[in-house]
């Protein structure tokens, strides 16, 4: 670490675990639920749970966002971050914000949209949080000596996933249109913006870790990011075939949308390429494993799995079934989760000077962590294919059906274990780590 | 071999390319394409405070309506034909949980009037062309 500021990437990094592991308990009362015990119904309704579940995922997930841009700008530009109290102040507001709407949604609280269930007075709070958070980024990328592509890239992917909350907050008449705008939220963050973080984030990780050329690697950082706008603006079609507007997308849907894994396939190959190339072995192994996983991980489980339901013939069929939870796991964890976990290993022993380089608890909380995941996506994916199957397909009563496939939760609630056992050895190292010093500044 | 300002430019002029596209065609789903296929003709007063309700009290968590929502229970957006608005009212107006095949439902317990609105809301609903979602189960005997 060469500047005392990044430290704060630490707080929100330990924000980003805490919420996590949040999240997971209540995703195993919604799996325990789908199991037939619901005897928490009373205080905590499933639509409760699962507000609670994807909202926490996506704040600990913007919160390892901020924590890595708060680490990365200051050093991609050689310069201390213009104001410390305020990146304290953004990520204390955002802590208060978040548990605000949690609780919230405890008492029937919310705005009740897929995602943005965050009720509106509280989402101007949010506006403020990240107009803030911008203001400190900039501020510091465009005083400091260098902007390098990676640092571009990374503010790029967060000024406009900013932006782009912005449509979430019209209100309209038509269930539709309701519709139409919440994807550009939705769909043009997961398959568009928030790829542009990653692929900046894992531009600096390679730098780093395989001490490849940097010129290399910002070049190929841009051919990514192309690939995932070209395909993934317009693959935001492949929302539209059956809420309402013409048929003209399930053409320009099906056939963008279906070109999006090659994003994916992209970084895979990329990360992998400038490993083999690299000369400099980073002692850092977690870190490493945790770079290349992510990129592996998220081609399987976003370009893969996303590919297996995107085409119009066939999402006709599997449409806001288990299938899609199915991809909503695999991808989510693999794009985003865990590139969150690749950038805390990576800057834990730089901000708090413990080399926990490459120990046994960290490989077999990667291990354990992929292996659960897998599993989970994998009885999710049965239980999905049978309902497809039952319901859309023979017809069977949506109830009788859940019935059927009650049985797939219960492996699920076992991967899941698995899948909580890695994440807990993994917050075991974090907080083993202890807290940043500034004995860990380095020139 | 690819130069890093070619790379620059390729990401820079497919970005504005396809923006613009995705910018007209959503320009013309939504002024000719949407109030035809949903009959904003019949977006009344009574659908939009059903719309309220429905978001209000989360419905979406549990449900799916158009096929966006959550997976715990039913699918909504032809509820109406299937089961009829009598029906719906019943379960919506009920103090007591319902629970289909054990799967228990939040006891909203709404008024009269709240529950016609969500009922125009659900057959306002389902009269909007999905192109042909959700699909007849063409297995069945
Ligand atoms: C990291 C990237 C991705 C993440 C985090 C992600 C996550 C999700 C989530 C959470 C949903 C459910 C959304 C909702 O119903 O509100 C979803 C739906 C969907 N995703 Fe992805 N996805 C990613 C990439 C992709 C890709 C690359 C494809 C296609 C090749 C794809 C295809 C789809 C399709 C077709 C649906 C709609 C499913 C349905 O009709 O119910 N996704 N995705
Ligand atoms: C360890 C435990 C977990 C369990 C048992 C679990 C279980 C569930 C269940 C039962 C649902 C609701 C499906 C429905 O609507 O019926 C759900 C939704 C969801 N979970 Fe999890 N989950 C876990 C962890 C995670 C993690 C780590 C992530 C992300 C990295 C995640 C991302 C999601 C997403 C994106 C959705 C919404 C999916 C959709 O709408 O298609 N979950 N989860
Ligand atoms: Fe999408």
């Amino acid at each position: 670490m060469k500047y005392k500021s990044q430290q704060v990437a630490y707080w929100f990094f330990a924000l980003s675990m805490l919420l996590l592991a949040l999240q997971i308990i209540y995703g195993f009362i919604m799996g325990f639920a789908h199991m037939g015990y619901d005897g928490l119904h009373e205080v905590i309704p499933f639509n409760t749970a699962r507000a609670v579940h994807t909202n926490l995922l996506v704040v600990w997930i913007l919160s390892g966002f901020m924590g890595a841009a708060y680490y990365i700008i200051p050093e991609e530009a050689e310069n201390e971050l213009v104001n410390v109290k305020l990146a304290y102040i953004q990520l204390i507001t955002l802590a208060l914000v978040g548990v605000a709407a949690i609780i919230g949604y405890h008492f029937n609280y919310w705005e009740g949209r897929k995602f943005l269930e965050i009720p509106r007075p509280l989402d101007y709070l949010v506006v403020i949080n990240v107009l803030t958070f911008l203001g400190l980024i900039l501020a510091t990328l465009f005083k400091g000596k260098k902007r390098t592509t990676t640092s571009l890239v990374l503010t790029m992917g967060l000024v406009f996933a900013a932006l782009l909350y912005l449509p979430g907050m019209i209100w309209f008449d038509n269930q539709t249109m309701d519709s139409f705008f919440r994807w550009w939220v939705v769909h043009l963050w997961v398959e568009g913006v928030w790829e542009l973080i990653m692929g900046g984030i894992l531009a600096f990780l390679l730098i780093k870790i395989t001490g490849v050329d940097r010129e290399v690697i910002e070049k190929w950082l841009y051919v990514i990011v192309g690939l995932t706008f070209i395909s993934g603006i317009l693959g935001t079609g492949h929302h539209y075939y059956y809420i309402g507007v013409d048929k003209t997308w399930l053409i320009v849907g099906g056939i963008f949308s279906a070109m999006e894994p090659l994003a994916f396939l992209g970084m895979a190959l990329f990360a992998v390429a400038m490993y083999r190339k690299g000369e400099k072995k980073h002692p850092n192994k977690t870190a490493l494993n945790w770079t290349l996983g992510t990129a592996i991980v998220s081609f399987v489980g976003a370009g893969l799995l996303g590919l297996a339901h995107t085409l119009p013939q066939v999402n006709l069929y599997t449409h806001g079934t288990l299938v899609t939870a199915m991809h909503g796991h695999l991808a989510f964890w693999g794009a985003y989760g865990m590139i969150v976990f690749a950038i805390i290993a990576y800057t834990m022993p730089n901000m708090t000077g413990r080399k926990l380089y490459n120990t046994n608890t960290g490989l077999l909380a990667f291990w354990l962590s992929n292996i659960g995941m897998l599993g989970m996506t994998v009885a999710f994916g049965v239980a999905g294919v049978a309902q497809v199957y039952l319901e859309r397909k023979v017809g069977i009563e949506f109830g009788l059906v859940q019935k059927e496939i009650q049985v797939h939760f219960f492996i699920l609630i076992c991967c899941a274990t698995l899948f909580t056992t890695g994440i807990t050895l993994y917050m075991y190292e974090f907080i083993k780590y202890g807290r940043p010093t500034n004995e860990a500044l380095v020139d | 071999m690819l130069s890093k300002s070619q790379a620059r430019t390729f990401f820079l002029g497919g970005t504005v390319i396809t923006f613009a596209i995705f910018l007209g065609l959503s320009w013309n789903s939504l002024s000719n394409a949407v109030p035809k296929q949903t009959h904003e003709e019949n977006l009344t007063s009574q659908v939009v405070r059903g719309k309220h309700l429905w978001e209000s009290n989360n419905c979406m968590g549990c449900h799916t309506i158009f096929g966006e929502g959550a997976y715990y229970a039913p699918e909504l957006t032809k509820v109406i034909d299937r089961r009829g608005a009598p029906f719906v009212k019943a379960v919506l107006t009920s103090k007591a949980p319902w629970a289909p095949n054990g799967r228990k439902m939040v006891a909203y317990g709404f008024s009269d009037n709240d529950a016609e609105d969500l009922i125009a809301f659900f057959t306002w609903i389902g009269g909007v062309d999905l192109n042909g979602f959700p699909p007849k189960p063409d297995l069945k005997q």
